[in-house]
């Protein structure tokens, strides 16, 4: 089998030595049926674990009895709490310090919460034998409904901790000045009010969730196989609970069949595969089904949201408010920054210049699965985007104004950055208005209001929405951000070797994004030597430096800045033998993409590639040089990143059935310095598809009893090809200042900037009939539901 | 149950649990896991082959009911060190990121030039509808059907592949 794709035409100026379009070196093994996902291992010897999970949202388990389950010829083991306990292994922390049941012990918290492992030598037995366990189970009330979990009379569901009264998840956090925002709003001309309900959504990878532990009992050496975003981070936990050395702890993600957040926190699962191979001396391998992914892992959003923005009648937005309500589920597994309960939501301020802002966040347990880590939320910028632009919306209607110009006259504008928001984030840079300006004239938008105008006559329902975002990516500088003690900085090492090949070893770990094709391209870049000749190493803790890895787009913004700081640093140290080759001062050598060149004198010249051989070879080196070529940083960096864009979305609704169709959709975007404008183009298109599918049907849904409406992708709608339209993308370049090659996050900015797109645009569709807000997902009996003056309540 | 089946023109022979599915038959094979799974409910088609060249969800068949039947997986598009122009058009196009969904897209996409040479954006969205892609937004597959449609178009001989 051939691993190359040496056999495609390709032409030249599509292989740049550094930025621009550049195919991807990953697809070799891809489009062969050759990656490497974590169901394709099959290891000597390997056990099955498969977990029973509970039917209850909220229940007593009175009993449980595995002798059934034992006595099937092919199971090894069962575990339940009692035998995690005698470990000291029956709860595990999750990334917030709260705490989790590993296997529910006193009760059952939400359905699907994990009640017993059983190991078995084959998966099919190991699944069969769950159905041999009895548990018997004293149903309580549950608490499905983030309200009904304040009332005073709620039951309380983490009565594991001592001395809780209450469904409080975290205290309450607030940010920006009270007192300013209500001085503001109380002399406002205008004041528009809305309820808005982002749902529990789910990341759902086709690639599901799993893991192989194998521990050697001779070595005390644990191998790890387990397709994560933080390998780093997840050695270190485990090091902590299971009382290893972190050298005695290999984590291997190898390909990963997406993560959009999915993939970062640990679960139970993984903690009982890990358990039972250090017992069982054995490999054991857990993977979880389509269903178990859907109702037990790391979920998205659910928060509710009172907004509220204050203007004055020509149009000056002074300030917005807003109260939350969230729901954390049964266990707090939000992963953000630990200072940061509430992630990033205090960037609710938007893109625009206001005079106050204040953010209230409660934040409740129910009895549904827990999470709110996940879904390419940039640490709730989801969720604080969606309320501002559709609050932005809301007061346009109110003022009777075009939303385009509503927002034209309110964002910040170029001069006023670095931007200071009135809750505290410093916005590094940004050209607000030519990036909404650029959207208009992509779109046609004057021409669309017309053709929307003239379909109204008719009776038709077209509708024009736009969205307009900054984003705040690249968690983050140490002083302020860590997860878990760890502060979010990334390592990287880059090893050039004595023919001028190089290796770049990332802390960071791809799911998708195209990291052996970018990273390649940034040391490119610096260094002059071509992408082909440089391989990028990721994903083994073995084989990489320690750093926090992949989510909150922050690959490029952190281990992108590390990797073009190590690159510096090897140049650093090349142009100073280049000197003793050329026998002249470093001051006198001129750096040409790949060569050092003499002043004045280009015929005097040394490439990378000959510093490299020199590095390694019997000349002498200058005074205090050592030999090799190779360099390391760990990069803190100073801001996060802010990028930004502006969206139009164009919907036809059917007046018959409520359907929506989004026709068109153009996506203006800037993050900064980019490298390879094709995989930035692909992130873009992934995140619009996510953004329509949320808008229009995505929703994890839950009945009064706590069961899961949506545990298969029979209920959980996810959009096809004829769901999207054709994207049409495009972009500005605002560099970052501080990042060292201009470069911002881009991940998920689409993800981030599309909802509120969509939804204004259907709102604005649905204006014939006074709708002035409709919660998502806007399925066609919701629309429908509002077209009839009864649009569904938040739930 | 002692099942034959022809994968990429060889004959494969085991014995399975007569509820075996194609999917798991298929991967249970030495160097076939190409061929993924992701949802059990035949809505990702991460799973799709090709049986007597049509593109059929491996996990909706039991690997009984292919006995005797012609099966080609991803790994069956490359030949003698060639790739099938699809192969080609995902790379030239970006028309994947994590790869997982990949192989049912494009033994989706082979069908549907077998059968159409020159299909609009639209029969190519309607014949990978049967696929979930989380990482595209789809744009990219159409192009790279596209590219594949043409460049299929502008060779002297057919290039497809009798399987």
């Amino acid at each position: 089998m051939a691993t190359t794709v040496e056999n495609l035409p390709s032409a030249e100026h599509e292989r740049p030595i550094g930025f621009g379009r550049l195919k991807r070196k990953e697809d070799a093994r891809f489009i062969r049926g050759q990656g490497r996902y974590l169901d394709d291992i099959r290891l000597p010897g390997m056990l099955h674990g498969a977990i029973l999970r509970s039917p209850f949202a909220h229940a007593r388990i009175v009993s449980i009895d595995t002798s059934r389950a034992l006595a099937h010829p092919d199971v090894a083991a069962v575990m339940t709490a009692k035998d995690l306990e005698t470990l000291g292994l029956a709860w595990m922390p999750t990334i917030s310090y709260d705490t989790q049941a590993v296997l529910a012990g006193d009760k059952v918290r939400f359905q699907g919460q994990e009640v017993a492992f059983v190991i078995a030598t084959n998966e099919y037995s190991a699944r069969d034998a769950l159905a041999l366990i009895e548990v018997e189970y004293d149903p309580l009330p549950p608490v499905v409904n983030a309200r009904r979990a304040l009332d005073p009379d709620a039951p309380i569901i983490r009565d594991d901790k001592p001395g809780k009264t209450d469904n409080l998840a975290t205290p309450t956090w607030e940010a920006g000045d009270e007192d300013a925002t209500e001085r503001v709003f109380a002399d406002a001309d205008v004041v528009a009010t809305r309820d808005v309900m982002y749902q529990r959504v789910h990341p759902s990878p086709i690639e599901t969730c799993g893991i192989i532990a194998d521990f050697n009992p001779q070595t005390g050496q644990l191998d790890i196989y387990n397709g994560n975003q933080a390998p780093h981070v997840h050695r270190t936990a485990y090091a902590h609970v299971a009382g290893l050395a972190e050298h005695k702890i290999r984590i291997m993600c190898n390909d990963i069949g997406g993560g959009f957040g999915n993939k970062v926190p640990i679960y139970p699962g993984y903690v009982c595969a890990i358990v039972a191979s250090l017992v069982l001396h054995k490999p054991v391998k857990w993977m979880e089904d389509r269903s178990e992914n859907l109702i037990s892992t790391g979920f998205a959003r659910d928060y509710l949201m009172r907004g509220e923005i204050a203007a004055t009648r020509d149009g000056k937005i002074l300030a917005v408010r807003t109260n939350v309500l969230a729901d954390h589920g049964a266990f707090n597994g939000t992963a953000a920054p630990v200072k940061y309960p509430a992630g990033f939501f205090g960037v609710f301020t938007g893109s625009y210049d206001l005079e106050a802002a204040y953010c209230h966040m409660t934040a409740v347990y129910t009895n549904k699965a827990p999470g709110g880590v996940a879904y390419a939320c940039s640490f709730r910028i989801t969720e604080a985007v969606y309320l501002v632009e559709r609050m932005v919306d809301v007061l346009a209607r109110e003022l009777d104004m075009d939303p385009a110009e509503l927002r034209l006259r309110n964002l910040i504008r170029p001069e006023q950055f670095p931007y200071t928001t009135k809750t505290g984030w410093v916005y590094d840079s940004g050209e607000y208005e030519r990036a909404l300006r650029l959207s208009m004239e992509t779109a046609g938008y004057e021409d669309l209001r017309k053709e929307q105008a003239e379909r109204r006559a008719r009776g038709e329902l077209m509708g024009i929405g736009l969205s307009f975002f900054t984003e705040a990516v690249g968690a983050g500088p140490r002083k302020d951000m860590d997860i878990l003690g760890l502060g979010m900085a990334d390592g990287c090492e880059l090893t050039v070797h004595p023919t001028g090949k190089a290796v770049v070893r990332l802390s960071v770990q791809t799911q998708g994004q195209g990291h052996e094709t970018t990273f390649a391209q940034i040391v490119a870049e610096e260094l002059g030597i071509p992408p082909a000749d440089i391989e990028v190493v990721h994903g083994d803790t073995d084989q990489t430096p320690f750093g926090l890895g992949t989510y909150g787009s922050r690959s490029t913004p952190v281990s992108g800045a590390a990797a073009a700081m190590v690159a510096r640093k090897v140049r650093d140290k090349a142009r100073i033998i280049a000197s003793g080759m050329l026998e002249v001062s470093v001051a006198d050598l001129e750096w040409e993409k790949g060569a050092f060149q003499v002043k004045g004198d280009p015929t005097r010249s040394v490439t990378i590639q000959d510093v490299a051989m020199r590095a390694y070879g019997a000349g002498d080196l200058p005074e205090g040089v050592e030999g090799g070529l190779q360099a390391e940083v760990c990069y803190n960096p100073e801001n996060l990143t802010y990028p930004f864009g502006a969206y139009i979305c164009v919907v036809d609704v059917d007046p018959g059935t409520g359907a929506v169709k989004v026709r068109k959709f153009v996506a203006i975007d800037d993050c900064g310095t980019r490298i390879n404008e094709m995989i930035i183009e692909g992130q873009v298109h992934g995140g619009l598809t996510d953004g329509v599918g949320m808008a229009l049907m995505e929703m994890i849904a839950f009945d009064e009893d706590g069961n899961c409406l949506s545990a298969s992708l029979m209920d959980y709608l996810i959009p096809t090809a004829l769901e999207v339209p054709d994207w049409q993308t495009g972009h500005t370049v605002t560099p970052s200042p501080h990042h060292p090659i201009g470069a911002k996050g881009i991940g998920e900015s689409a993800t981030v900037g599309s909802p509120p797109a969509v939804v204004n645009a259907i709102v604005d569709a649905l204006a014939p009939f006074g709708i002035r807000h409709a919660d998502m997902p806007l399925t066609p009996s919701r629309v429908w539901d509002a077209m009839q003056g009864h649009p569904l309540p938040p739930v | 149950m002692e099942i034959s089946i022809r994968i990429n023109g060889e004959t494969v022979t085991r014995d399975v649990p007569p509820q075996t599915l194609l999917v798991h038959f298929i991967r249970d094979t030495p160097g076939l896991t190409g061929t993924h799974w992701g949802c059990d409910t035949s809505n990702c088609g991460a799973c799709i082959v090709q049986i007597d060249g049509r593109a059929v969800k491996s996990c909706t068949q039991l690997a009984a009911m292919v006995e005797g039947h012609e099966v080609r997986t991803v790994e069956g598009l490359e030949v003698n060190g060639v790739l099938d122009p699809i192969q080609q058009g995902f790379h030239e196009q970006h028309a994947l990121h994590c790869g997982f969904c990949t192989p049912g897209m494009m033994m989706a996409s082979r069908s549907l030039l077998d059968e159409n040479a020159n299909p609009t954006d639209q029969e190519i969205r309607v014949a990978i509808s049967g696929g979930i892609c989380r990482c595209t937004g789809y744009k990219n597959i159409v192009a790279a059907v596209r590219w594949a449609a043409e460049y299929e178009a502008a060779q002297p001989s057919p290039t497809k592949q009798e399987v």
